[in-house]
């Protein structure tokens, strides 16, 4: 069941807290109500925080976050954190097509990387055609030919 | 209208905002712009609005007034559109807003769209956040898309199905078919996304497991992937620090983990594969110990044949002598889970876990402690608790009270000595006194008497403690109780264990008066205190003293204080005969079961424990349960749970509720039965079933009074007979016989009883809980009703059996009692 607004909101906070008392060089695993909690620390201020089930394992979760990080240092090109703030609905999109409903979706760095850029390249195409004012009809007929 | 500002703009000028305040006027100023651009219904910018939305979103500023121009946005024909609106969905919206089901006509379209990108958008919104409705309306075509050559569809809709089936598991067999060929594809995307799905659909229902066991064929093809995985080369598309795909060899394992438990064949199928990887994946980099992990799970889970269960634990050692923090953390996690099951290879590895007691990260401390009580037994006791011991000493307070409580237990199952035992619970009470469990004072108390002859070193010893220290309120209590008792030894020097104090009377006096008046006692301390003091009357010669201090408090404020001092007063005017007879020394408690509630009742100046215990296992729930059953027995009207008014002097554990529920313990004012046997009770003790002391008056001639039969239902057959206690004459005993007359024995036979308010009732223990059939025995029980108002005995009786395999409850009420059993 989904939880509310505000509860959501309380569960963000807490989790932030907890994460960023723990000490340095301390193991990147702790335990919250019923949930393990898996972060890893990235740069100084940037950390990637997941929850796991009892019977998932940590230590893959270290490398599911591992690999989120190297997905999205292959897209912007050496990842900061900036580009993560202007861009935030690229990564949410890069999340989409690595991860869902929290299971790996696809293990190949390339083939995410593939199909990012694709879509990209569908919403770059859109955005020319209407420039060039053609109707939705035809800007259809392109995004076809592109699957194929 | 001007042109709504871009979101790269926005992001920018939200970021140079210095206070908070100025944060959320910006974001007001724009939300308002905003709106006003959604009711201008303007489809050039809708895309871009909804993305400020949803990063004035992230920041935790409301949006839901976005929701519906997501829709709109889902709707529209454009991409760019779509893209937006799906990941508007997806935040904003979910499924307590009706606003979602609006989506599925849309999102119904856009699985069928000719753009797969489209077609992916419309299954990740499905599989994120799909409610139950939705995932029923759209079942169908997921499965569709399951079916297609087109793996990048066909992996994103093997996880939508695996929301779905979370969603509505109804919908589980729908997708069976699809499953037929998933494994042979090449492309890991769908392999992996596969695995998933057959797992989740395994873990969900068992008729699944069995089929893809037998039919299916499940394992051979998941070893023959993974072994691929392992023995082929390099693949730099899946390559991890050298290994192939650790993503896909974790999700195999674990559906083989699932597929192994508790089926020998399968379990087979797979040792070899099991052992190859456990013996060739590299362990220099975390992925390798990732699959490692996996692979000691599985092993530990699965009918694996003992090689390789001792690999797998040895595996878990090498991981606790690693550097990773991670990697110990997750080795003492594992061995917690099979440490019941393989408790002697996990012993072996004892040193390195409790050496990780030391280690300064929280989480690995509480792993290394519980993991360590689960380790203790006969042989190591002394060497664990010794570290136990330091551990309690310097962790944080969070760990105090779990530790303090596993020290308890562990040495209570394990002590080699009863002086051990003492010392352990001693050293516990002074490091970590204040965060001990409240039943640990009476469970000491008992202890202390059970063991004789330690009564003059353990004195002593809290004694001395008491000088140091009278903060830590459990050893407070418990010292000033022995004091109570044995201050006489105390006093006289005695001590054989170690160098006996040379302690005055006064000096005693003076402690315990001090404990009266300090600030740091709390109130049940300061009843101990005085109860001491009025015990040492009768040990020390110094009575006047005594006799002060018990009438200063006569006026005390506290009324609980007040009503003792008020009592041992009258004790010392007028009943000053009885008062050798009822403050002499305390009897040996029985023993009850660990875990197994006792309590400290205050009667008429005596510190009484009644013991509460249990018969049949499970022994600790079953008085509680059989007390409220008996409050459902005993109905509205005729029995009134009364609470005594002499407060226990300290809180109520199991049987204190037991005690409370069961009528007031009201003081008979008769004499004290003159032989202190193993009796605790002054007055009788009116408790009813479950709580036993040895049978008291077994033996009196009966009175004469016919017997009756009470029960006769479905072969059972409960009789009883009638004796007249002697000293007593308001007391009847009752001896009940049960007989079977059935085919069948009555096993976990359970006789309670009730009376009304004015009789109280108690049961002694039965002569076992078993009634054989056929009449070839009885079940006797004895219980002693006190009558005395005479009015006429009823009783409802409840009976619990287990007869041919099945449970059997039946009530009665009992009102043929014989005249002469209760005139």
């Amino acid at each position: 069941t989904p939880l509310t607004d505000r509860e959501k909101k309380k569960v963000i906070r807490d989790m932030m807290m907890l994460v960023l008392a723990r000490p340095p060089r301390s193991c990147n695993f702790l335990q919250w109500r019923d949930l393990k909690i898996v972060y890893k620390r990235w740069y100084a201020s940037l950390y990637f925080c997941a929850g796991l089930e009892d019977k998932d394992n940590e230590l893959l979760a270290l490398e599911v976050l591992h690999r989120y990080v190297e997905l999205l240092d292959k897209y912007f090109g050496n990842v900061c954190e900036l580009d993560i703030i202007f861009n935030f609905e690229k990564a949410y999109f890069i999340l989409d097509e690595f991860l869902m409903g929290g299971e790996i979706l696809e293990t190949s760095k390339l083939a995410v990387g593939v199909s990012m850029e694709e879509a990209d390249t569908l919403q770059e195409e859109e955005k020319e055609q209407e420039e060039v004012g053609k109707t939705d009809k035809e800007r259809f007929a392109c995004g076809r030919g592109l699957r194929e | 209208m001007p042109a709504p500002i871009r979101l790269r703009e926005l992001i920018r000028t939200i970021r140079t905002a210095r206070t908070q305040a100025e944060e959320r006027e910006m974001i007001q100023k724009e939300c308002a712009a905003i709106r006003s651009s959604f009711r201008e219904e303007d489809n050039t910018y809708r895309c871009r609005n909804v993305a400020k939305l949803l990063y004035m979103h992230m920041l935790g500023y409301p949006a839901h007034f976005g929701q519906l121009e997501c829709l709109k946005l889902i709707a529209s024909q454009k991409f760019t559109d779509k893209r937006i609106g799906y990941l508007g969905a997806m935040l904003l919206l979910d499924e307590r807003q009706d606003v979602h089901l609006l989506m599925t006509n849309c999102i119904k379209n856009d699985l069928n769209h000719s753009t797969q990108y489209v077609q992916g958008l419309a299954l990740c919104t499905l599989g994120c956040m799909g409610s139950s409705e939705m995932c029923r309306d759209l079942a169908g075509e997921v499965e569709k898309l399951l079916k297609t050559s087109n793996s990048y569809l066909r992996k994103k809709a093997a996880l939508c199905a695996v929301h779905v089936i979370r969603k509505v598991p109804e919908l589980m067999e729908m997708f069976l078919p699809a499953t037929k060929n998933l494994l042979s594809e090449k492309n890991h995307g769908v392999l992996h996304t596969s695995v998933v799905l057959l797992t989740e659909m395994c873990e969900r229902s068992p008729d699944m497991l069995a089929h893809f066991r037998k039919n299916e064929k499940l394992v051979p093809q998941l070893v023959r992937i993974l072994k691929n995985l392992i023995m082929s080369g390099y693949s730099p598309e899946h390559d991890v620090s050298g290994i192939s795909d650790p993503f896909l060899q974790v999700r195999i394992l674990r559906l083989l983990r699932i597929l192994g438990k508790g089926d020998d064949d399968s379990s087979e199928a797979m040792n070899d594969i099991l052992a190859q990887v456990a013996t060739n994946t590299e362990t220099s980099k975390n992925v390798g110990n990732a699959i490692l992990y996996e692979t000691v799970l599985t092993i530990m889970d699965i009918k694996s044949e003992s090689g390789l269960r001792v690999l797998a634990i040895n595996i878990l050692g090498r991981f606790l002598l690693n550097n990773d923090k991670n990697i110990r953390y997750v080795a003492l996690t594992s061995l917690l889970k099979t440490v019941q099951t393989d408790h002697n290879a996990v012993q072996r590895h004892r040193s390195t876990i409790v050496d990780c007691l030391k280690d300064l990260d929280v989480s690995i401390k509480r792993r290394a402690m519980e993991l360590s009580f689960a380790l203790v037994n006969g042989n190591n006791i002394r060497g664990m608790m010794k570290e136990l011991l330091y551990f309690l000493d310097s962790c944080d307070p969070e760990f105090k009270a779990d530790c303090a409580s596993g020290v308890f237990l562990a040495a209570e199952k394990y002590a080699p000595s009863k002086r051990w035992h003492i010392d352990t619970i001693m050293r516990v009470l002074t490091t970590a006194g204040s965060y001990v469990r409240d039943d640990s004072v009476p469970n000491l108390i008992q202890l202390i008497t059970n063991s004789v002859e330690m009564h003059a070193y353990t004195v002593q010893r809290l004694y001395k403690a008491l000088l140091d220290d009278i903060s830590q309120q459990p050893l407070v209590q418990v010292a000033s109780w022995c004091i109570g008792e044995y201050g006489d030894l105390l006093v006289s020097g005695q001590c054989e264990e170690e160098e006996p104090i040379q302690v005055t009377e006064d000096e005693v006096l003076d402690v315990l008066e001090g404990l009266l008046v300090s600030n740091l006692s709390t109130p049940v301390t300061r009843g101990y205190a005085l109860t001491a003091i009025m015990k040492l009357s009768t040990r020390f010669t110094s009575v006047n003293r005594i006799k002060k201090v018990v009438s200063i408090y006569g006026s005390s404020i506290d009324v609980e204080l007040q009503q003792r001092a008020v009592e041992y007063n009258a004790l010392f005017k007028k009943y000053d005969h009885m008062r050798p007879a009822l403050l002499e020394r305390m009897p040996i408690m029985e023993k009850t079961a660990s875990n197994g509630p006792t309590e400290i009742v205050q009667t008429n100046g005596e510190a009484e424990p009644s013991v509460v215990e249990a018969k049949h296992p499970p022994p600790v729930t079953q008085p509680t349960n059989q007390a409220n059953d008996l409050l459902d027995l005993l109905g509205g009207n005729d029995v009134v749970p009364v609470i005594q008014t002499t407060v226990p002097t300290k809180p109520a554990s199991a049987g204190g509720e037991l005690l409370d529920l069961l009528g007031d313990l009201s003081l008979s004012g008769g004499p004290a039965p003159a032989p202190a046997t193993s009796v605790p009770s002054s007055q009788p003790a009116f408790l009813l079933d479950g709580l036993t002391s040895p049978p008291l008056f077994n033996d009196i001639a009966a009175a004469g009074i016919p017997p009756m039969t009470a029960y006769n239902k479905n072969g059972l057959k409960i009789d009883f007979t009638f004796e007249r206690a002697n000293p007593n004459p308001n007391i009847a005993v009752i001896t009940i016989h049960a007989s079977n007359s059935t085919e069948a024995d009555m096993t976990d036979f359970v006789f309670q009883a009730a009376v009304p308010k004015t009789f109280q009732l108690q049961l002694l223990s039965p002569s076992s809980n078993v009634v054989p059939t056929l009449n070839q025995g009885t079940v006797t029980q004895v219980i002693r009703v006190l009558n005395p108002q005479k009015q006429q005995l009823r009783m409802r009786i409840k009976l619990t059996y287990t007869h041919k395999g099945s449970a059997v409850q039946d009530l009665a009420e009992v009102n043929n009692f014989p005249p002469q059993s209760w005139q």
